[in-house]
């Protein structure tokens, strides 16, 4: 049960960023900061089915993450919770079609055991 | 080219900080007003309207829109590991507001962290796909 949960978890997380990344990106670079602009930008995301699939997948996300801290430790469920960065730096470079040099690849890898020992 | 890269880096590392102390302060607002123990869904929903608990919510939401602007222009594999330093800001607001002890591995942990965000934010830009900056020459 902890590690379907922890499974549906990185699924959920990994899917919600990558098409959170991808819905804004087809939206293109937001420019204007006023909130008029920022209000129809909103209402223009609200119907970009990227940016919807991405709040269902983090809702799911978030309701096993609830789910994991209720059945495990927090010193638990927060390193593990760092795979993700693997898989999404993973998915950036292929799916996302990110350039991912070596020194991503090292910062990646550096952050991971950091969130690791930080979260002991 | 150049001069457009660095009005990204500008733009980002505006953003950044909004998008990692909105998620930091968002937690800890967010703990230190939840009550220890929340039994029925009724509570789960009257927790919400705490003060505490709803700035906490009010910063997390600014966290997700921040990000999402933040996604609009630079890449996912920038993104993800620069936010990280927000691991660091919540040990240390945990060291200072909340008299948790940080210990030896902790440090060591915070250091990986910020090596880790240094190595990506200053040796890589924002944005390296092809498809966006196309998309920008359009406009």
């Amino acid at each position: 049960m902890k590690w379907l949960t922890v499974a549906i978890m990185v699924a959920a997380t990994t899917a919600g960023e990558v098409l959170q990344a991808y819905g804004m990106r087809r939206h293109g670079e937001i420019r204007d900061f006023r909130p008029g602009a920022l209000g129809r930008a909103a209402a223009v995301l609200a119907r970009n089915r990227f940016v919807i699939a991405s709040f269902v997948s983090m809702a799911v996300s978030f309701f096993s993450l609830m789910k994991l801290l209720s059945i495990t430790e927090l010193s638990f469920a927060v390193p593990v919770s760092a795979v993700t960065y693997v898989l999404e730096t993973i998915l950036a470079k292929y799916v996302l079609k990110e350039r991912v040099n070596r020194l991503r690849w090292a910062g990646a890898a550096l952050v991971i055991c950091g969130v690791a020992l930080v979260s002991r | 080219m150049s001069s457009e890269a660095a009005r990204l880096r500008v733009k980002t590392w505006t953003c950044v900080p909004v998008v990692v102390l909105a998620n930091a302060f968002g937690d800890y607002f967010l703990k230190r007003g939840m009550p220890a123990s929340l039994q029925s869904p009724v509570e789960y929903i009257g927790a919400l309207f705490r003060p505490w608990v709803a700035l906490g919510v009010l910063l997390l939401i600014v966290w997700q829109l921040s990000r999402m602007a933040l996604l609009s222009w630079a890449d996912l594999s920038y993104v993800v590991p620069v936010t990280a330093v927000g691991y660091v800001c919540v040990a240390l607001i945990g060291r200072v507001f909340l008299n948790e002890r940080i210990t030896a591995a902790r440090w060591l942990g915070v250091v990986l962290i910020v090596a880790g965000v240094m190595l990506v934010g200053a040796g890589t830009d924002p944005q390296t796909t092809e498809a966006s900056r196309a998309a920008e020459s359009l406009q």
